[in-house]
């Protein structure tokens, strides 16, 4: 339970006045540091995904010296890679009325009102530039005969405004900044740590000076010191164990900046995304995302009658098809955000309408796009989709239609930062998946690039000299200061502790055990009464944990059981701290949904008057009584209204 | 959920380190759903050893989507198994019949260090990558995405260079473990494209000589790459960077 004391206010630091000119106000007050001191400073950068790379490239070429830490074997690893569809900007190419402002507006609107309009209005103002540093990379963007830039459209929004690489557009865009990554290794600006996974952040003077991480070839713990420390370490959606992250995906270098003062805000903001192939078995170890774009071209149904539900699809007439998303949102469609889909997909199942051999699926369905279109149109916009389904399922998605069903997919939580980026803790920035303010309640598709690459590309290197503007004279603390060490040795007696357990269960089946509870009462959709339900069993499972977990093998050498158990250790107290946000949230929001406030059209509804905010909870040194704090969210340029996509 | 299973051998190469002794161990009689990926047959057999006391089989993994390149390792001599165009964690256990024996081994090659059982080191991919593998653009200073016009082919076989995942299957299947696929992939992703013209000829002669230093084997056109690489990449690209390295050392010399 939260601890009683009265929520404390926070301030974003965003400048007020004109929307669109608060980011280059802002831009002119920054103070700036000379290119010859540049040199003085360190950066320190944990991720190297589309946020971690391209900050850490833009830092060095800039003339910083960064230090980048990820634990993959090489940058080029992180998840973004698997990012399908596509990135918005707002270029307007297509000619179809779009403007930075109807981006911004789509985004906060998207994000049911719950993001920070500054920060949303600059994403939109910078996203224009992403696509232009991108195509001087090489990214091999689609294009027309003529040579121009192709788009396509994406759910919740009007507009073509969607860049895309076929459907590996995060694959290509992480290559890009990847190979700005190597150029700035091979000029000795950045100096790259792979296979080390952050531990812990260290503290000095109330300023973040540096991190532990495990070598994970070695089992060794190092500590590194900088004037700064950047996370760009992603978000937490394999605190639902099944989800359409990697594997290694965690929440562990923000929990333990958590851990060390950083606020965590919005924990309970989850991103089930309507389109995945479904679960098929108990053995399984992740669901697989089919790109937003399908829905583009396939048509969302499922039998109209319950009777039809085990019938194979041809033999259920158009009649007795129910389009549920184009009956219900004649202006949207099968386009609708991916919170109001997900949400429609469990409706629809719950009624018994639901198909395939577990009952919980829909149809995604083609055959209609194929007539019109032609196969060929199909597969060259969709073919390796279709065919990655293909191999997964062993169907043909040609012939018959797709299953498909929400998956936890994206994370608009995350640690709290200020209009700069910084957390309440100095020093510490904290850029993509893994903050938590542009995204609102709910992201928009094509939305998770654009933000990773303008926080890197264009709004840390520009906020992070502000504050290194002030440490000039200031020195940075040895490898082997006090904190250091302290902070070495909590995480080494951390593992030890746990590997010293030899228990009877192995680290996967607490965390199957946790996810299976968080997607059924922290999932989709949410009730006082399973949430309380949650917080006690999580409670009892990480108690078991501590005394029942069981790690084979070497601490001393590669071994992922180490690995996996920190990282369980705490998604175990991560889910606490977000079922307890979902709970004090008593209102519905985008991707957050309580039954017990919504319209009487099952659409969620939010309280303006008492929720019109951001939580942000503080560490107290008691995982089970965190400390809450408030950001107001103040909207001059939209008018609060209940979001409709019919 | 479908109840049809196969039922499995496998002989799995267990190494404890790089310059550890390695041995064959088998695991027999593995029962595992069709419906499966191969590394999802691993974690049920991973998840037994480890709840009988013994050391879980190493190996690399991540997306489990076949786009982020990490996983990785041949079976039955085959790299990434017998499907093509498709990566270990793609490939489903339907592909298999009942009763086979599945012999589950490293990427073999000098420049890639095993690191324990079947995960091995390609920090010489990196290396090779930080040796000219970009175009040297700041940021600030690119031009408006459609001021470069670039035809739709030319993108598209740009692309087809770009799809590689770097999980070094190629190395893998070559009888002499030369990366030229990989290091051809992508030195002609950025030569095709107007934006790389600039460092054409130092990129490849960079990259080449790196991968040379890193210990890879030359190509002797067996096209075994072409066929093992998850990402059907073709083997058109080893003759251009031929041709490039060429082009370079001739022009630059």
């Amino acid at each position: 339970m939260p601890n009683a004391q009265p929520p404390t206010t926070l301030e974003s630091g965003a400048p007020g006045g004109p929307l669109e000119t608060r980011w280059s106000r802002h831009k002119a007050d920054l103070k700036l540091v000379g290119p010859t001191n540049r040199r003085k400073f360190s950066v320190i950068v944990v991720g190297t995904g589309l946020a971690g790379a391209s900050a850490a490239a833009t830092l060095a070429e800039q003339g910083y010296n960064v230090k980048a830490f990820t634990f993959h074997d090489s940058p080029r690893r992180a998840h973004s890679v698997a990012a399908q569809g596509g990135i918005n900007a707002a270029k307007n190419y297509q000619n179809d009325n779009d403007s930075t402002f109807r981006l911004y507006y789509d985004t906060i609107k998207g994000g049911d009102f719950r993001g920070r309009e500054s920060n949303t209005y600059r994403l939109a103002e910078v996203s224009a530039n992403i696509i232009d540093q991108a195509v001087a990379q090489g990214v091999p963007f689609a294009r027309e005969y003529g040579g121009t830039l192709a788009n396509r459209t994406f759910g919740g929004v009007l507009v073509s405004r969607t860049f895309y690489a076929r459907g590996q557009t995060g694959q290509q865009l992480l290559l890009g900044a990847y190979s700005s990554l190597n150029r700035m290794v091979d000029t000795g600006k950045v100096e790259l740590h792979t296979r080390k996974e952050m531990h812990d952040l260290i503290v000095v003077d109330g300023k973040a000076r540096g991190i532990v991480v495990r070598d994970l070839k070695t089992g060794k713990f190092e500590a590194h010191m900088a004037h700064a420390v950047v996370l760009g370490t992603g978000g937490y959606a394999n605190v639902f164990y099944l989800s359409t992250n990697a594997m290694n995906c965690n929440v562990t270098a923000a929990w333990r900046a958590h851990k060390r003062g950083a606020f965590m805000a919005n924990p309970c903001y989850t991103q089930i995304h309507p389109t995945c192939i479904p679960q098929h078995g108990d053995y399984q170890s992740k669901l697989t995302l089919m790109s937003e774009s399908l829905r583009n071209d396939g048509r969302v149904w499922v039998p109209r009658n319950p009777a039809d539900a085990g019938k194979s699809p041809e033999q259920i007439a158009a009649a007795d098809r129910y389009y549920y998303l184009e009956e219900k949102y004649p202006t949207f469609g099968n386009m609708v955000p991916r919170d109001v889909a997900s949400r429609n997909a469990k409706y629809v199942c719950d009624d018994g309408l639901g198909v395939g051999a577990t009952k919980r699926a829909v149809y995604l369905d083609f055959a209609d796009a194929i007539r019109r279109d032609g196969e060929d149109t199909i597969r060259s916009k969709y073919g390796n989709l279709f065919h990655m389904y293909a191999k997964i399922t062993g169907d043909n998605p040609y012939k018959t239609p797709m299953r498909i069903y929400p998956a936890p997919h994206y994370t608009m939580g995350g640690l709290w930062v200020d209009y700069n980026l910084m957390s309440n803790l100095p020093g510490l920035f904290v850029i993509g998946e893994a903050n938590f303010s542009d995204h609102g309640a709910n992201r928009l598709g094509a939305s998770a690039l654009m933000q990773g690459l303008a926080d890197g590309y264009f709004v840390l290197p520009y906020t992070i000299a502000g504050y290194l503007a002030g440490e000039l004279h200031a020195t940075v603390p040895s490898a082997d200061c006090d904190e250091a060490k302290a902070a070495i040795d909590d995480s080494k007696n951390a593992i030890q502790s746990l590997f010293d357990v030899k228990g009877s269960r192995s680290v996967e089946s607490f965390h199957r055990e946790l996810g299976l509870l968080m997607l059924d009462k922290v999932g989709v959709s949410r009730n006082r009464e399973g949430l309380e339900h949650a917080i006690g069993r999580i409670r009892e499972i990480r108690d078991e944990f501590k005394q029942n977990v069981r790690i084979p093998g070497d601490p001393n050498m590669v071994n992922p059981e180490i690995e996996k158990a920190g990282r369980v250790a705490d998604f175990l107290e991560f889910a606490e701290c977000k079922a307890l946000d979902a709970l004090t949230r008593e209102e519905s929001a985008g991707g957050h949904f309580r039954e017990e406030h919504q319209t009487p059209e099952g659409e969620a509804k939010r309280d303006d008057e008492n929720f019109c905010h951001v939580t942000a909870w503080e560490y107290s040194g008691d995982v089970t009584a965190p400390v809450e704090h408030r950001e107001s969210l103040e909207f001059e340029y939209v008018k609060l209204t209940q979001r409709s996509y019919k | 959920m479908s109840t049809d299973t196969v039922t499995l051998n496998l002989r799995v190469w267990r190494q404890n380190g790089p310059d550890a002794p390695g041995k064959f161990e088998d695991f027999n009689n593995i029962e595992v759903s069709t419906h499966a990926s191969f590394l999802e047959m691993l974690d049920v057999l991973n998840e037994k050893i480890i709840n009988e006391g013994g050391d879980p089989i190493y190996f690399e993994h991540d997306c489990r989507e076949g786009i982020c390149g990490t996983c990785g390792f041949v079976v039955n001599g085959q790299a990434h198994g017998p499907e093509r165009g498709t990566t270990i964690c793609q490939l489903h256990m339907r592909k298999f019949k009942n009763g086979e024996t599945l012999v589950l081994e490293p990427w073999r090659a000098k420049a890639f260090p095993v690191i324990k059982d079947l995960g091995v080191d390609r920090m010489s991919f990196e290396r090779i990558q930080h040796a000219g593998g970009y175009n040297s653009t700041n940021v600030g200073n690119a031009p408006d995405g459609n001021s470069i016009p670039i035809g739709r082919e030319v993108a598209s076989e740009a692309f087809d260079a770009a799809t590689c995942i770097g999980c070094g299957a190629c190395v893998a299947a070559c009888p002499n473990a030369a990366a030229m696929l990989f290091v051809g992939a992508k030195v002609s992703h950025l030569s095709l494209l107007p934006q790389g013209q600039p460092e054409r000829e130092r990129r490849a002669l960079r990259m080449v000589e790196q991968m040379d230093a890193e210990g890879f084997g030359a190509c002797s056109n067996t096209l075994e790459c072409e066929a093992a690489c998850p990402k059907e990449i073709s083997v058109k690209w080893i003759q251009r960077l031929n041709r490039e390295y060429l082009r370079a050392a001739t022009t630059n010399a």
